[in-house]
């Protein structure tokens, strides 16, 4: 018995449908952070996912860097968050408001 | 191809993981999930026959980033945050708004579109996904992504330097 390509499609969509519902429902900026780390994770698994079935390696290089550009995203994220936090002393997503009024 | 076994085992963990990561009160128990997600996603890379990218999802993900955001987590000395109580409009919303991407994008998948080719075997699988391969690709018809790549990761570090460092008046 193989695995299919669609089981491994499958558990990717999964995974991004709990990214998406972790970035709606949490109050909490970094972990809202987070969630987006595994929507691109999830990404990232489709895109290997072809690349490996259709045995051409340019898919694995845009996972490379897909990853470095997570990496940047995630370190100039927190470092908002950090800033955040000193003028603000929240992470709360929902006391974050200061352009809304 | 892998065995189903390693398959579904992992597939099982990483969303058992995933939906911890989401659920869990404490930011600390969060990132802790979402190492085991990574971490699983990492297995599934080799079961996948992509050993060099298992290896860098663990190195940079697992490794750097999530000490990253684990040291963030400290640094601010976070507690949990108290969760609405009340089950507003948007959150209704919300989750009917995913179970709709779930049921589409599952939809996608379910409808066994044809990839046009046939699936390789392991062995040339093993070697598409080997880090000779890639980085041979790496240094030859990707060595200007790779610079532009290494700009950008200075420019995201002099930014974060820029945007946490305490300012005095």
């Amino acid at each position: 018995m193989e695995v299919a390509v669609n089981w491994y499609l499958a558990l990717s969509a999964v995974l991004f449908t709990i990214g998406t519902l972790g970035v709606l429902f949490r109050r909490n900026a970094i972990v809202i952070l987070m969630s987006v780390e595994l929507m691109l994770n999830a990404v990232n698994l489709t895109l290997v996912t072809f690349s490996q079935s259709m045995g051409d390696p340019s898919g694995q290089m845009l996972v490379f860097f897909s990853i470095a550009v997570a990496a940047a995203e995630a370190a100039v994220g927190l470092a908002i968050v950090i800033a955040i936090f000193r003028s603000n002393v929240t992470v709360d997503v929902t006391e974050i408001n200061l352009f809304k009024h | 191809m892998a065995s189903p076994f390693m398959f579904f085992f992992l597939a099982t963990v990483a969303v058992a993981a995933a939906l911890g990561m989401v659920i869990a009160r404490s930011p600390v128990t969060s990132a802790l999930w979402l190492v085991l997600n990574l971490f699983c996603i990492a297995g599934l890379y080799v079961t996948l026959n992509a050993s060099f990218i298992g290896a860098i999802q663990i190195l940079v993900y697992a490794g750097a980033i999530m000490v990253l955001f684990l040291f963030v987590i400290m640094l601010l000395n976070l507690s949990a945050l108290p969760e609405l109580s009340e089950i507003g409009w948007a959150r209704v919303g919300g989750f009917i708004l995913g179970m709709l991407v779930l049921s589409q994008l599952l939809y996608v998948v379910a409808l066994e579109f044809d990839l046009g080719v046939d699936p390789v075997d392991a062995e040339t699988a093993a070697e598409v996904g080997s880090a000779a391969t890639l980085g041979e690709m790496l240094f030859t018809r990707y060595a200007l992504h790779v610079e532009v790549a290494g700009i950008l990761l200075l420019a995201a570090t002099v930014g974060a330097v820029m945007l946490a460092q305490r300012r005095f008046e």
